[in-house]
């Protein structure tokens, strides 16, 4: 199968996602955001297709929208009650704007499925390109905040003390999660995105192997999963995000017995 | 003398638009055990986030070792008294790790020193055993060992306990009193320590920091805790009893100002 373009071009990029993915998932199930993510990956969709609609590549409607969208979000006063549903109504708006696009353009249905279930045999190599810029961003952006971030999200309270920001990490952990997310939803699709951020994440997670190392593991997990649906993808012709999406929630499955097992 | 290791002038602070200490003024001199007092919403949190520069003062200086309260100053340390397990599987030395150093930027890398410094803290404590184990297996005062511990971490010379003892049954009590206590005593630490009981730290406190409406009162067991002083205090009459070796701040009507854990297997105060 490697000796196809597209195929090489797919491992990859699966490789530069996965490893972003990962260690952005582990925060995110940490600190109990992942609805969030979810939401973001939801304006990313209707900032891809009005972007196609304008004329430009979906990737950077797809990047902007969420960018956006997480950074408001980091600034809305955050613990408000009923912050779950400020998400949920933004979340089904972008939806609805999506659709509205949608309805305006002329490939729709093609373009639809490529966005909400991605279509990663469909990378090209300036897209490549893209997804490899942006994932040393996100790494670099994350190697940087690490500490602080873990401080400030296992013990708020403790972490304003010791005079963390956590507004600031807030926001800048938001506009990370938004990157992620748009390279996530270029392999696995808007509505995937769940697969490969957070399974992989909550999978470590759940074995409680300590921080750095919990990182690193959820990356190799993310990129190992990725990988493994394109293979299964190409020797039975089912969709990659399927294989991915499986996958992820077999590992968690085994996650959970394993820890069972060792605790009884 | 040497500077004090807490000093509060005249200070003023508000919260959601009502001032919860008003004209407060009190000196702790370094080496101190104080014991903070007072009912629900007396101010007891808000001043420690004062004292941490979290609350800042509308009026008034506060002062921790001579220099004005800022945030982020290492010789404080810190238990809050919300105390949300996030990251349950993860092992207590992980939690207590995370602390160090907390606020610098970059990975979140111990090194040797940072291992062998959460190490020792643990020990002080005897809770190298709980730190194996993952969060959410461990009870709430076996937790609330870990956070003492944490504490330690920068060498302070103040700490600043909120609700130490919160739920925790009698005996343990005590002896997280004792375990402070002695603590203080072999590191030079100030401590200020908020409760609601006084009975679990009779014999191991040096002074009394009483809070209510607004003000504060600072001074030994046998000055604060009498049926005069807390009278004044609160502007009601109050009564301070006596019985078997135990205090009990009784309010006018029987509702008791403070609420004492008196009996084994009382109710706990969240
Ligand atoms: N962030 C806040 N915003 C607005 N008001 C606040 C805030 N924090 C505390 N208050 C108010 O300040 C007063 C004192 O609260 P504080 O938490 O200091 O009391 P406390 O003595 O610690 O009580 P407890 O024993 O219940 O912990 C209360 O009336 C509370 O409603
Ligand atoms: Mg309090």
């Amino acid at each position: 199968m490697l000796e196809y373009d597209f195929m090489r071009i797919a491992f990859v990029a699966a490789f530069w996602v996965g490893i972003v993915c990962g260690p952005v998932g582990w925060f995110l199930v940490l600190r109990g955001q992942t609805f969030a993510s979810h939401a973001l990956s939801h304006v990313g969709f209707a900032g891809a297709t009005g972007a196609l609609l304008l004329g430009f590549p979906p990737l950077a409607g797809l990047t902007s929208g969420a960018l956006l969208a997480g950074i408001l979000m980091g600034v809305a006063p955050e613990r408000t009650a009923g912050r779950d549903v400020m998400i949920g109504l933004v979340l089904s708006v972008a939806l609805g704007l999506g659709a509205l696009c949608l309805h305006f353009l002329t490939h729709a249905a093609s373009a639809a499925t490529a966005l909400l279930f991605g279509d990663i045999l469909g990378v090209s190599r300036t897209m490549l390109l893209w997804l490899v810029a942006l994932s040393v961003c996100c790494l670099g952006a994350l190697a940087f905040m690490g500490r602080p971030l873990l401080f400030a999200s296992l013990q708020p309270e403790l972490a304003a003390a010791k005079g963390v920001r956590l507004r600031v990490l807030d926001i800048a952990f938001l506009a990370l999660v938004a990157l992620a997310t748009a390279e996530c939803a270029q392999i696995t699709g808007i509505l995937l995105v769940f697969t490969l951020m957070v399974a992989p994440a909550a999978t470590v997670l759940r074995l409680g192997i300590a921080p750095l190392y919990g990182l690193a593991l959820a990356a190799c997990l993310a990129v190992a999963e990725a990988w493994g649906g394109l293979v299964l993808s190409w020797y039975t012709d089912a969709p990659t995000s399927f294989w991915i999406a499986l996958l992820g929630a077999l590992g968690f499955v085994g996650a959970c017995v394993s820890r069972r097992v060792t605790s009884a | 003398m040497s500077t004090p290791a807490v000093q509060v002038l005249h200070a003023t602070v508000v919260r959601g638009g009502q001032a919860v200490l008003q004209d407060v003024s009190f000196t702790v001199p370094r080496g101190s055990f104080v014991g903070v007092l007072g009912a629900n919403g007396a101010g007891k949190t808000t001043l420690f986030q004062a004292l941490l520069g979290l609350a800042p003062a509308q009026s008034g200086t506060l002062h921790i070792n001579g220099a004005p309260v800022h945030c982020g100053n290492a010789a404080v340390g810190y238990m809050p008294q919300m105390r949300k397990v996030v990251g349950g599987q993860l092992s207590g030395w992980s939690m207590v790790a995370a602390a160090l150093k907390g606020r610098k930027w970059g990975l979140p890398w111990c090194g040797r020193a940072g291992r062998a410094a959460v190490d020792a803290a643990l020990a002080a404590v005897d809770a190298q055993d709980l730190a194996r184990k993952p969060l959410e297996t461990l009870s709430g005062g076996q937790r609330q060992r870990l956070l003492l511990a944490q504490t330690l971490l920068d060498d302070p010379s103040l700490l600043l306990l909120d609700e130490p003892l919160a739920s925790l049954d009698p005996a343990r009590m005590r002896e997280t009193a004792l375990r402070i206590h002695s603590l203080a005593q072999s590191r030079n630490m100030t401590v200020l320590m908020s409760a609601h009981d006084i009975n679990p730290l009779m014999g191991v406190m040096d002074h009394v920091l009483y809070l209510a409406r607004g003000k504060a009162l600072l001074g030994t067991v046998d000055e604060v805790i009498t049926t005069e002083a807390l009278t004044a205090l609160y502007g009601a009459q109050v009564d301070v009893v006596r019985a078997g070796g135990r205090v009990f701040v009784v309010a006018e009507g029987g509702g008791s100002a403070l609420q004492p854990h008196d009996c084994p297997g009382g109710h706990s105060h969240a």
